[in-house]
């Protein structure tokens, strides 16, 4: 895919992650054992041939900057273009300080990107995605803005419904909080010509509004060719604290592992040099996804383990996920829990949380 | 160029004869070890670790994949704006050229790029040893001696002395004598092929063995037994920790089954000193219901059905439902389908196992070779000591 940028909006994203977003933005959250959320649609862009992203931040973006860095794991530290981090003008989540401002203070970017053609984004989508495919439909229906959508029965996260007509045109879209209408949910996932966005952004401003999907997309339907573009494989609407847990249990389908990690490319995340896992005589896992540098002593079942976790001896994990350097002490007993980063469960402890109600336990925590 | 008290220069010209098919078409350094690493992943490492940003590496024997690895040495963060890393093929001179003739040529004929650095110290190490050591204290020791030249020695087995270059040292660690393969000797002090050397001192002799026309042009049959008849400062280094010349199959099989051992010093975990690698981007492994693992190193990528057994598994190895996989280190990407028992073997990278193979027997004590891209047919029962050489 030639000619087009990528920029990932991550301004007022809705997000109900509860705790695992205390410290973080929602597109650092650690998911799938090694990477963070923002990985899929970066790795989607750059898979796709994107070479200039530019990313939208808004607040608690401190771990997403340690995250990316230049950009070279994504192969986006480039002479020319490449990757660019563009924060907010203004402090604080004023709701006037939408995106349609954010997007117009960094016009210049805009402006002096040489690409015809922008893919805008969010930054929780799972997803393993090739735009070809988009910009190709895209062109063929003469589209002015086209959207991705997925026809999903997911109903435990933030998102928008599409409507649409025999043509593919879409015809309305729905509020987040509207009573669901039908089975086709965007992906927030827009593309259109450079000039069109700049032309909305502005045109939109002018008439007081903030919101680039509300005000200047969803707005104007009926006046423009807004085409729906349907995505077949694997998504996970991450943005509540149920699909989080949902979705990251999914991947213990070997299937759905297949299918999001390489088609049609790999995710691409920061590297931590973590030796191979080690598997000790004693230890038990089934079930499981298990990231590299982790030592297994205990028995894992039906959990993900991120990577550096140390399980020892006699304790049991299930149905959980642990994130990076998490140590679960000799006993301990763990169900239905997740646990943030460089936690410490001391020996003969019990954590048991729900299905819909997993147990969380808050980054760099003792327990 | 700014001035380097110590560069390295890593000899990796190694054909590795002996690794049979593993070697067919590429460099010995290059070959996988532990899971997820090439063997000269630890001596870059070390490098990085030790504070060495300048590391010239000597290639000779199929260069590609090895060149390809190294790159500009990104992953070792080689990749500096003075030194890093430098791949030093053999060249053509104006007058004439060759390729390099023994390990001591290979340095002679680079001796415009040391010349670059105007170093102190000159670190040559070879790229098929698996170890972790600080070149740094041993630079630090070198000094302390006031040493001409440092031979890094590690005690080996005295039933083993006959493999090994053996050092004889007094009590000021200074070598008295040095016999290469000995039959018999009185000390079990090998020499690891770690050296330090004092630059200038390194440089005369080099110069001197350069137009020698009876000499094999090799540091351990030349230059030392030189140095050593000359009197000059020669100190042996002791260092003990893991040290092992992976230059067999059944070595490579038996350094791979160390890092199975709860005991060995060789950790790959600690933090203080990684050993960086060039990542594949893979996902975290899965293990299945059905798996049994126990024992085991699993890198990323893997996918496994069956039961893996004291074995180590590279990135993107599947091992399909029935499997049973023992002793065993399987390379990357191989794909071991159903019902599959593999006993004391190395699967070669990207080779393919078809349902209800055997391969290796637990009667044999031979490790049994599968080599780079092969495929087993299903049902194909007697894959024995496929040694290939």
């Amino acid at each position: 895919m030639k000619n087009v940028m990528g920029i990932i909006n991550m301004i007022n994203e809705p997000d109900q992650l509860e705790e695992l977003t205390y410290h973080r933005n929602i597109a650092s959250v650690p998911f799938a054992g090694r990477y963070r959320l923002i990985d899929f649609i970066l790795s989607s862009m750059v898979n796709s041939g994107v070479t200039n992203v530019g990313i939208f931040t808004h607040t608690k973006y401190r771990s997403l900057m340690d995250h990316l860095g230049s950009g070279k794991e994504w192969d986006l530290d480039r002479k020319r273009s490449g990757l660019f981090i563009l924060p907010p003008m203004k402090e604080g989540l004023d709701p006037t300080n939408g995106d349609l401002h954010t997007l117009n203070a960094h016009r210049d970017y805009l402006h002096r990107s040489s690409e015809e053609y922008v893919l805008i984004s969010r930054s929780y989508m799972v997803c393993n995605i090739d735009f070809n495919g988009l910009q190709e439909f895209h062109n063929e229906n003469k589209s002015d803005i086209t959207v991705v959508y997925k026809e999903t029965n997911d109903i435990d996260s933030f998102s928008t419904r599409i409507g649409m007509d025999d043509s593919g045109r879409v015809t309305s879209m729905w509020d987040p909080n509207a009573s669901p209408h039908g089975n086709k949910v965007s992906m927030e996932m827009f593309f259109l010509k450079k000039s069109l966005l700049l032309d909305l952004i502005e045109t939109s401003l002018a008439e007081g509004h903030h919101s680039l999907m509300k005000d200047a997309i969803r707005a104007n339907i009926g006046r423009l060719n807004v085409f729906g573009y349907s995505y077949q494989g694997y998504l996970g609407i991450i943005n509540t604290l149920n699909s989080y847990y949902r979705h990251s249990m999914n991947l213990l389908n070997p299937n759905v592992w297949r299918e999001l990690f390489f088609e049609p490319g790999l995710i691409y995340t920061k590297i931590k040099d973590e030796a191979p896992t080690r598997h000790i005589d004693g230890g038990h896992t089934s079930n499981a996804m298990v990231a590299n540098g982790c030592v297994i002593e205990g028995s894992v079942t039906n959990s993900i383990l991120f990577r550096g976790v140390h399980i020892c001896k006699g304790a049991s994990v299930k149905n959980s996920i642990i994130m990076q350097n998490g140590v679960i002490h000799e006993n301990t007993a763990i169900d239905h829990a997740i646990i943030d980063k460089d936690v410490i469960v001391k020996a003969e402890r019990t954590l048991i949380g729900h299905e819909r109600a997993p147990f969380i336990v808050v980054k760099r925590k003792v327990i | 160029m700014k001035n380097k008290e110590c560069i390295a220069m890593l000899l990796a010209g190694g054909e590795g004869k002996r690794l049979g098919k593993l070697t067919k078409k590429i460099a010995k350094p290059a070959v996988f070890f532990g899971g997820k690493y090439r063997i000269i992943d630890f001596t870059l490492s070390n490098c990085t670790n030790s504070g060495i940003d300048t590391v010239g590496v000597l290639t000779q024997y199929h260069p590609l994949v090895l060149n390809h690895y190294i790159g500009i040495g990104k992953p070792w963060d080689l990749d500096r704006k003075e030194g890093g890393v430098s791949i030093l093929p053999p060249f053509i001179k104006r007058k004439g050229g060759n390729w390099y003739k023994g390990t001591a040529d290979a340095i002679y004929q680079n001796m415009d790029y040391i010349k670059q650095y105007n170093p102190e110290y000159v670190l040559i190490i070879s790229g098929d040893h698996i170890y972790k050591m600080d070149y740094e204290r041993m630079l630090r020791f070198h000094k302390e001696q006031k040493s001409d030249a440092t031979i890094a020695v590690i005690e080996v087995k005295w039933k083993e002395v006959n493999r090994f270059g053996i050092l004889s040292v007094d009590d000021n660690h200074r070598v008295t004598d040095f016999q290469e393969k000995p039959e018999e000797t009185t000390s079990n002090l090998a020499s690891m092929g770690v050296y330090i050397y004092t630059w200038k001192v390194l440089k005369q002799y080099l110069e001197n063995d350069a137009v020698q026309s009876k000499s094999s042009h090799d540091f351990g049959k030349d230059i030392i037994p030189a140095m050593l008849n000359d009197g000059i400062q020669l100190t042996a280094y002791p260092f003990d920790g893991y040290w092992k010349d992976v230059g067999t199959i059944d070595s490579l099989w038996e350094a791979n089954m160390d890092l199975l051992d709860d005991e060995t010093t060789l950790k790959l975990n600690d933090r203080k000193w990684r050993i960086y690698s060039l990542n594949p981007n893979q996902p975290p492994q899965y293990i299945a219901a059905s798996a049994i693992i126990s024992n085991s190193l699993v890198n990323e990528g893997c996918i496994v059905f069956g039961e893996v057994r004291h074995s180590v598994l590279f990135y993107g190895v599947e091992i399909g439902q029935g499997s049973i996989i023992i002793d065993s280190v399987i390379m990357p990407n191989a794909k071991i389908g159903n019902n599959v028992t593999i006993y004391k073997a190395i699967v070669g990278e990207g080779s393919i196992i078809g349902d209800g193979s055997v391969v290796g027997s637990p009667e044999s004590d031979e490790v049994t070779l599968v080599g780079n891209h092969e495929s087993i047919p299903s049902e194909f029962l007697s894959v024995k000591e496929q040694m290939g050489i």
